[in-house]
């Protein structure tokens, strides 16, 4: 097996930022397919991925989360925004220090939720491992014999399992194929979108500790997506929640979890279903559903369900307060002076 | 309320004995269920528990008659007094939505696209009260304020598409309560949800449980939503009820070893950094019906013993049972 790429810029440079990263995606109808308008999936996302962490990306659907990981992947491409991957602008090889598509597609890998589209249902799982490798210049029996070694580390043993077909195995051991491929190119960075979310929950937590044991082993950062709160502030190092296209909330896992600052983050924590039948809740934390993101609110996107909604809420959009290192929150009441009453009032 | 804490002599909204479905195709039999017996008094809600494949969708439909020709269903299933299995289809029909209704995990498949919520509404209380069309009406505005859909007068006349998902989960819930039904069958009615909308409908569907003193079968996979909605809570593996008891002491401390698992399996908050424990293996493929303990490949406290013979559902405690030699040994220890 060959090692990763060498790394550049040392462990403080950040594996992966992006800044003021933008996906709209336009909607056409009527007549001569006219845009009729325009769902704005990302809209603005500036993150960075620090080496060897875990980043957690939480939110709601229709909050950006997918479209996140398939922009992160360069699936799609962002309509404005930068990407800088070890301190290389992303998809520019055209200037100096730039990382060209192909090399950052090698680097960076990434793990889809349902295990079966993902895989070509007529190549055995050992030919849909071997076939990056091939692609990028590995001979076929080298190539062949990476996979093998790469399935026994995700636990399916080759002899019995190399020539099986996807429709062979089951929800759990696919994952574990998909996880297998992803790390076929030794890239440095896996972007995990829903990994575990089709799985039952015994199944679930095989593949959360083979997560961990892999990234330990293979030395690799991950971006983690996921709804399931649970699952994220279990594998997660830091937190991301998004909604409606934009960072509401990011800060430490602990941090988040303990002290939510914006009142979107505190909604989604209280949530979450009690295990405890003593502790039920007698009120939802929320009313209604996430709004559409084709006409997203003015101002913070988060008003129209906010209980401490005010008028400035909806002439200006939040910008985000630091509410301890690296902790912020984009919320009025978390920015002093904002206009907000109650601002500053919830500064950890 | 639990059913133990009811007066004896009520009779119970479901009594199910000794159920067994398996589907029959040229290639294959799957036995999807291997033998369950339940109980539900007026009023309570049991939730069942399980993974997929446990066979807890295929028990709440055999309730119903909702399985497909191909399924060969035995045993004694009886609803709000009557024998379903023994009903015809006129009398199913009635039967359906009167003193029984379901709900579904997916809306947009359990509603019909072409007719506005109103009209679906409407027409069910025509079907079964033989109500006039504007009573009828005046009926379906009730309901739809009643699962709490803002502005209800014009959601009426909404189709399905128009609704965003956690107000398509009330519609059709307000369709399934048209006719006060005794009995709500909720088939993973939360699942499809996000978290900030699915509390909302576990709520709503407490509430009106209460409300209305419905019994409801709440068929999950996920233990926080057990914990929130159930009085009993039966968790299934492989086709039989493994483990049945009162949701706190269920959640607190499970007894067989499957439960366990699961709830061992269940990541939650104050876990991290900690490895998970996790149930080894993958359940039986369902083709033949274990002989000995379906479980016991998996099963970290296995003896010799579990292989001879299917354990028995047993009792442990005044209103618990588990269906484990081990724990009935336990039980039985504890007595002396």
């Amino acid at each position: 097996m060959p090692p990763p790429a060498p790394d550049h810029g040392g462990a403080a440079q950040p594996l992966l930022e992006t800044r003021g990263l933008v996906k709209h995606f336009p909607i056409r109808g009527g007549l001569f397919g006219r845009q009729m308008g325009e769902v704005r999936a990302v809209d603005g996302v500036s993150l960075s991925v620090r080496k060897g962490e875990t980043l957690g990306i939480v939110g709601e659907s229709g909050c950006g989360k997918s479209t996140m990981a398939r922009l992160l992947m360069r699936l799609l491409d962002p309509g404005a925004g930068e990407m800088i991957f070890d301190g290389e602008p992303v998809g520019r090889d055209d200037l100096a220090g730039g990382i060209s598509l192909k090399e950052y597609r090698r680097q960076v890998q990434l793990v889809f939720q349902d295990s079966y589209a993902s895989l070509n249902p007529r190549l055995p799982i050992e030919d849909s491992i071997a076939f990056a490798p091939e692609v990028h210049g590995v001979p076929a029996g080298e190539a062949r014999e990476r996979a093998r070694e790469l399935l026994a580390a995700v636990g399916l043993a080759p002899a019995q399992f190399a020539r099986r077909y996807p429709h062979e195995l089951s929800g759990g051991q696919r994952q574990r194929v998909n996880i297998a491929r992803a790390l076929a190119l030794r890239p440095r960075l896996v972007i995990l979108d829903e990994p575990v979310s089709a799985l039952d929950k015994s199944v679930e937590a095989q593949v959360l500790n083979l997560l961990v044991d892999l990234k330990e082993s293979f030395g690799l950062t991950y971006v983690f997506i996921s709804h399931d709160l649970n699952v994220v502030q279990y594998i997660s190092d830091r937190v991301l929640v998004m909604y409606l296209g934009q960072v509401a909330e990011e800060g430490p896992v602990d941090e988040i979890y303990a002290r939510p600052a914006h009142p979107y983050t505190r909604a989604l924590l209280a949530s979450r279903p009690s295990m405890d039948p003593a502790q039920r809740r007698t009120e939802p934390p929320l009313t209604g559903d996430p709004p559409n993101p084709v006409n997203p609110p003015s101002g913070c996107r988060f008003r129209t369900r906010c209980p401490f909604a005010e008028a400035v809420c909806a002439d200006v959009p939040p910008i985000a307060a630091t509410l301890s290192p690296g902790h912020t929150a984009a919320c009025h009441m978390a920015l002093p002076g904002s206009g907000h009453s109650k601002a500053g009032g919830i500064a950890a | 309320m639990s059913a133990v804490l009811k007066p004896a002599n009520e009779a119970p909204l479901i009594r199910l004995r000794d159920l067994h479905v398996r589907f029959e195709s040229r290639d294959r039999t799957v036995h999807a269920v291997n033998g369950v017996d339940l109980d539900l008094a007026a009023g309570e809600v049991l939730c069942i528990l399980g993974e997929s494949g446990s066979g807890k969708s295929v028990t709440l439909r055999a309730l119903m008659k909702l399985l497909p020709k191909t399924a060969k269903v035995t045993g004694e299933i009886q609803v709000a007094g009557r024998d379903v299995q023994a009903m015809n289809e006129g009398q199913l029909a009635d039967f359906r939505g009167g003193d029984v209704a379901m709900i579904f995990q997916e809306p947009m498949t359990a509603l019909d696209p072409v007719f506005t919520i109103g009209r679906q509404i409407a027409e069910t209380v025509q079907r079964h009260e033989g109500a006039s069309r504007s009573t009828a009406d005046a009926r379906a505005l009730e309901l739809l304020e009643l699962v709490q859909i803002p502005s209800a007068k014009r959601r009426l006349s909404a189709y399905p598409h128009e609704l965003s998902g956690g107000l398509r989960q009330r519609a059709m819930i307000a369709v399934a309560l048209a006719c006060r039904p005794k009995l709500l069958l909720a088939d993973e009615p939360t699942t499809a949800l996000d978290a900030t909308v699915q509390i909302q409908v576990l709520l709503l569907l407490r509430s009106l449980q209460e409300q209305l003193g419905m019994g409801v079968v709440f068929v999950t996979h996920d233990l926080g939503v057990a914990g929130e909605i159930a009085d009993r809570v039966a968790v299934m593996y492989a086709g039989k009820v493994v483990e049945e008891g009162p949701v706190g002491a269920l959640m607190a401390g499970p007894l067989h070893p499957y439960a366990k698992g699961l709830l061992g399996a269940t990541v939650h908050a104050g876990m991290r950094g900690k490895r998970l424990t996790t149930i080894p293996g993958a359940p039986p493929m369902l083709d033949k019906v274990p002989t000995g303990c379906a479980f016991a490949p998996r099963c970290p406290e296995l003896i010799d013993c579990c292989h001879n013979g299917v354990p028995m559902l047993k009792p442990f405690g005044p209103d618990r049972l588990a269906r484990c030699i081990r724990v009935a040994a336990r039980a039985a220890q504890g007595e002396k």
